[in-house]
């Protein structure tokens, strides 16, 4: 694979596209044939069947690049496994197909997700060759200098501010242009940041940010408003702590169309009945709003309220483009990344596991939510 | 990473209906929707006026802005275009030839295309294989293996960039003998690739399987007596149903690889290094070329705009897949 990847790779860029999806899906192809004739009964099919459970992992160890006898022990395993389909309770061929369908995605998330966690978990408590066990070391060094504990701050003030304001901007502008004319415009506007990277967001920002001294013209257009009127230009992207918000204001631009999006579907779904015997008792807008709306889309505002923190504890991007963690703007992907590339792996997988702690409890409070409100109903 | 994605937690059976019935009557004709009376005052259309506008003025800069003389971009605002009267297409061109030592901002473009069709195609047909697996065969513990692909989800992707790295330079050796010689090449799109595959994975077979589950037993079984086997019936069945699926999903997979930073900044090094990466990386380097940058963001912007805008239903259908399904 190594070679034909390899010759892949000297090709024109558009050539590689063609060949490797079309190099992919055969492949796919030849498996969901196999798949297909593998239950039928008959000498033929038995010896396909040997055939591609010997052939398989042999050649696919061949091309990984391993030593012949690795190979042949594959081999060898591939025709137990023939053996062991063969004998299979539900028939001859069960096997076979259940493997074919999910092997290649639990061989993928095997060595791409399992391994690797396993492997960031152990090297967090390394030094920064991946050699000696250093204890506690790294994640001590995260939370005694001033510095690491900034990081970790600044990771928990993006999650406090960013769920927060976006859901209530979704949720305010969600039930502004609630069945007013032109909401499909309305709709696109907000939404259309999500489709922008988090790296043109951010020079987007950046450019609005901008600032010139004093005296010049200025271009960024916050400045701008300042000076309008009567301020003094501010670099906005250098004073700590505030940097840090003008940051947020990025992300809450970009996150509040996703809480839009879910939270109009979710109003929309609020039994009309309800609100008109709210409006029969005399109530106002505001209280039908508060009292009857907002407690029956209780369930979704958790789910945009949790998806949004997962996506503001791992904020890297905007982050790194716009101040690259300069000036304490940095956040725990940011110094994940800032460390690894420094060579210390042992801090830098420290602030990964941090940060896979930090999400977890977020997602064991949504489960329980949900599982709360199921026992409710 | 980009910032869309569709609703990946577990919701309940209530919050799933309601967020139906709303898709329902968004999706529903507007002529029905015109005859209700309308809720809205005026003040709450104009708050949400503002709140449109506060929402589009900084993208609308920076379209402004990436169309005007460097001179005039320098020096002055981009909300005095009417003052200060200039239009062309030069930034286009200078940027597209600008970049590092390595590679140009239309090299860049070129890559980002070359990474991200593949790696939506690849993992989308792998993860439908195994999510009709996980619907339709029967196995021990298959409740178990599903929960422990959905919890991979919660696994933050950073946790799995630098063991990943070395795995595909350096390979796996298990006393002494290699089972795995790396892919050793520095210059090829395969690591990025097979890396968003992998990460792309835990969601899509999710969600996918939310699907694939939903369509009538007696469909597959009617198949089946027919003399159908898994293959057949995937191919011919499970497939064409699912296709808005694994449409919807396709939209946010695209989306995802072609605003991702991070894949890119640990697997796709050198010439293969896609448009976000470089655009990254001469933020700092141009500074203050803000005719350059404008423009720079605007090539890198412009085709998830486009793909939003043309697929904008499905987009929205596809946020809402994880509650609403088929």
């Amino acid at each position: 694979m190594s070679q034909f990847l390899g010759w892949i790779a000297t090709l024109p860029a558009w050539l590689q596209i063609i060949l490797v999806i079309a190099a992919f899906l055969a492949v796919i192809g030849l498996l969901l044939f196999f798949i297909e004739i593998a239950p039928r009964t008959g000498r033929r099919y038995t010896a396909v069947r040997l055939a591609v459970c010997v052939l398989v992992p042999l050649i696919a160890m061949l091309i990984l690049g391993s030593v012949i006898w690795a190979a042949l022990i594959a081999a060898v395993l591939g025709g137990l496994f023939f053996l062991l389909d063969y004998r299979s309770r539900q028939g001859a061929g069960y096997l076979f197909q259940l493997v074919g369908f999910l092997a290649p995605a639990v061989i993928l998330l095997a060595i791409g997700l399992i391994y690797p966690t396993i492997g960031t978990t152990i090297q967090a408590f390394q030094d920064n060759r991946s050699r000696n066990f250093v204890g506690l070391d790294n994640f001590i060094w995260i939370f005694t200098q001033p510095y690491g504990i900034r990081v970790v701050v600044n990771t928990i003030v993006w999650v406090l501010i960013v769920p927060t304001l976006s859901t209530i901007f979704g949720l305010a502008y969600a039930a502004f242009i609630d069945k007013s004319r032109g909401e499909k415009i309305f709709k696109a506007l907000v939404f259309m940041p999500m489709a922008i990277s988090f790296v043109g967001a951010s020079i987007i920002w950046k450019f609005v940010y901008d600032a010139k001294p004093v005296g010049q013209e200025q271009i960024g257009l916050l400045n701008q408003i300042v000076v309008w009127f009567g301020g003094e230009p501010v670099y906005w992207l250098q004073n700590s702590p505030w940097n840090t918000f003008f940051l947020i204001v990025v992300l809450i631009w970009i996150q509040t169309g996703f809480a839009m999006v879910i939270l109009s579907a979710a109003i929309k779904g609020v039994p009309a009945e309800q609100l008109e015997a709210a409006e029969l008792d005399g109530t106002n807008a505001w209280q039908r709003f508060m009292n009857v709306t907002v407690p029956g889309i209780r369930s979704s505002l958790i789910v945009v309220l949790t998806t949004i923190s997962i996506a503001s504890l791992k904020v890297f991007d905007i982050v790194r483009t716009m101040t690259a963690g300069t000036n304490e703007t940095s956040v725990i992907a940011n110094e994940m990344y800032t460390q690894w590339k420094g060579f210390e792996t042992g801090r830098s997988a420290a602030f990964a596991v941090v940060l896979f702690l930090l999400v977890m409890p977020i997602i064991i409070y949504n489960a329980r939510q949900i599982k709360k409100q199921r026992e409710i109903r | 990473m980009s910032a869309v994605t569709p609703i990946d937690l577990p919701i309940d059976r209530s919050t799933e209906k309601q967020l139906a019935r709303g898709e329902a009557k968004i999706e529903g004709s507007t002529a029905a929707r015109r005859t209700k009376r309308r809720l809205t005052s005026r003040s709450a259309t104009i708050a949400a006026l503002i709140i449109a506008i506060l929402w589009t003025t900084p993208t609308l800069g920076l379209l402004i802005s990436s169309l005007r003389p460097a001179k005039e971009v320098a020096t002055t605002g981009w909300w005095t275009i009417f003052s200060n009267w200039g239009f062309t297409f030069d930034n286009y061109v200078q940027v597209l030839a600008a970049g590092n030592t390595q590679l140009t901002m239309s090299e860049a473009f070129l890559n980002s295309i070359a990474i991200t069709l593949p790696a939506t195609v690849i993992p989308l047909v792998i993860a439908s294989l195994a999510a009709y697996a996980f619907a339709w065969i029967d196995f021990k513990g298959k409740d178990w293996v599903f929960i422990g692909v959905f919890a991979l989800q919660i696994v933050p992707l950073q946790m799995a960039l630098v063991p990943l790295l070395s795995l595909f330079s350096r390979g796996i050796t298990i006393g002494g003998v290699q089972l795995f010689s790396g892919l050793n090449q520095g210059t090829s799109y395969s690591q990025v690739w097979i890396a968003h595959t992998i990460f792309a994975l835990p969601l899509a077979i999710f969600l996918l399987h939310n699907f694939v589950s939903e369509i009538p037993r007696e469909l597959i079984e009617a198949a089946r007596v027919d003399g159908a086997g898994h293959g057949q019936i995937f191919f011919r069945i499970i497939l064409p149903l699912t296709m808005p699926a694994i449409a919807a999903f396709g939209i946010f997979q695209f989306l995802w690889v072609w605003n991702d930073l991070l894949v890119a900044l640990v697997f796709a090094d050198g010439t293969v290094a896609p448009i976000t990466k470089l655009l990254a990386e001469v933020t700092g380097k141009y500074g203050q070329e803000w005719h350059l940058l404008t423009a720079g963001a605007f090539i890198a912007i412009v085709i998830p705009l486009v793909v939003f805008f043309a697929l904008q239903r499905y987009f929205v259908r596809g946020l809402l897949a994880g509650s609403t399904k088929g």
